[in-house]
């Protein structure tokens, strides 16, 4: 069977692959179009490393097939900067060291976005719930947490 | 390796004869939180995907009859952000909403929860609590069943070759109408129920329950309703000697596995435990409290 053909937008530029049913959309991002940004970690959806934004609603790419990205929006962590401008989240991650190996860092920057997006001021217990399907086995989260809620501070303006 | 198909259909006629013509070699994609992680662990090999996810009617949820008609493939998020469900039939979109994460609950659906049939899928004890209905396509037309009665067992249902499921229905809330889900796991989120009960109640203008339905999951091979344990409820002001013998009726419903998550003996006890306080819930929401 010939690879399907797939075209889509990711981080608002148009892009297109070829895949076969069987290859993820994680796959696809890594292997196909050299978005190696999104990291492969359990690959089951329990780690949350490659956590990506479909149509506007935080997925783990490890759990999308590639072929279900056709006429589909993607934004993933190579969209978060802007240029040289470290997106909010990013830089309080740096201030906070809330990374060591950084291998979970792309997805809870993902997600974490997604939540401020929809909820610009979230509680600790909010953002600890909204973040429970990122795993992190460096940091102890606390340090996380704390780069997201000072992230969603400066973001607000307070 | 082989090679898998892939097919878009957008109608259920469309997606029914994909379904037959694959001859049972077909798995329905819709969320893929199953699926997915099935295919990679080589536990399904199938020579097709239908992905039914393009079908408006599997995305939908909308009033019919007083009711709800929720389409098979609506994700977690999208029915817990539809105020109108979530104050008829709180109970159903809670268990719907334990299921894993914020990214999980973006793309797992209530039909695939219902379909992957693990004895603890969580949005399934809610479903059979209300009495919900599914409607099911197939090569001989559209037929509609309890949901109790789709699971067979662990990982199979009673779908015959080239069914699938499209959506499902919950009915009309009668006034003083209340429901709820509980599970027990050992963590606070993202975990899978070691028990699982829900309740689902409605009380006549004097306070005393008129209609009950409990249902347990994680407990037998399939969630289960337990009939007497509703029963039990009926003509009662759900008082503290009603729901002991309520939890006694799920206790004998009981048929659990021995595992690392939890004992025979626990799960049992468990069951009552969880099933009396989703109950008083239940009460507490069909009060208007």
């Amino acid at each position: 069977m010939a690879k399907h053909h797939v075209t889509t937008t990711i981080n608002g530029d148009p892009a297109e692959f070829l895949c076969e049913t069987r290859q993820t959309l994680l796959d696809c991002l890594r292997d196909e179009l050299g978005l190696t940004g999104s990291k492969e970690g359990c690959a089951s959806g329990d780690c949350g490393a490659c956590s990506v934004m479909l149509n506007g609603t935080l997925v783990c790419a490890c759990l999308v097939l590639g072929v279900e990205a056709e006429g589909a929006t993607i934004e993933t962590i190579e969209g978060v900067a802007q240029g040289e401008a470290l997106h909010p989240l990013q830089k309080h991650f740096l201030e906070e060291a809330a990374l060591q190996c950084g291998v979970c860092t792309p997805g809870f920057i993902v997600a974490a976005k997604a939540l401020l997006e929809h909820n610009p001021d979230p509680t600790e217990t909010e953002a600890r719930y909204w973040l429970a399907g990122n795993l992190c086995r460096c940091t102890g989260y606390d340090k996380i947490i704390k780069a997201v809620m000072n992230a969603a501070a400066e973001m607000r303006g307070a | 390796m082989s090679e898998i198909q892939f097919a878009t259909p957008n109608t259920v006629k469309e997606a029914v004869k994909c379904l037959a013509a694959a001859k049972g070699k077909a798995r329905v994609l819709a969320g893929g939180t199953d699926l997915l992680v099935q295919l990679r662990a080589g536990f399904v090999n199938p020579g097709l995907i239908v992905d039914i996810k393009h079908i408006p009617e599997l995305r939908q949820v909308k009033r019919e009859d007083g009711g709800f008609r929720v389409g098979a493939a609506v994700a977690g998020a999208e029915l817990g952000a539809n105020a109108a469900v979530k104050k008829a039939w709180p109970g159903v979109v809670e268990g719907l909403e334990l299921i894993g994460s914020t990214q999980i609950q973006g793309r797992a659906s209530l039909g695939g929860n219902l379909c992957n049939g693990s004895p603890a899928a969580d949005g399934v004890p809610g479903l059979i609590a209300a009495g919900a209905t599914c409607r099911i396509a197939g090569p001989k037309g559209t037929r509609e069943a309890k949901v109790e009665d789709v699971v067979s067992g662990p990982g199979k249902t009673t779908l015959k070759p080239g069914e699938f499921v499209v959506s499902f229905f919950l009915p009309k809330r009668s006034k003083r109408s209340g429901d709820a889900y509980l599970r027990l796991i050992p963590r606070t989120e993202m975990d899978i129920a070691v028990v699982g009960a829900a309740v689902s109640l409605t009380l006549d203008a004097k306070g005393v329950c008129s209609d009950a339905r409990v249902a347990l999951g994680a407990v037998a091979p399939k969630a289960v309703l337990v009939k007497a344990a509703g029963k039990a409820l009926v003509g009662t002001r759900v008082d503290d000697d009603a729901l002991e013998a309520m939890a006694a009726a799920c206790r004998a419903a009981c048929k659990p596995i021995d595992d690392k998550r939890g004992t025979v003996e626990y799960r049992t006890k468990v069951a009552g435990v969880l099933a009396q306080r989703a109950a008083r819930i239940a009460l507490a929401r069909a009060q208007g409290e």
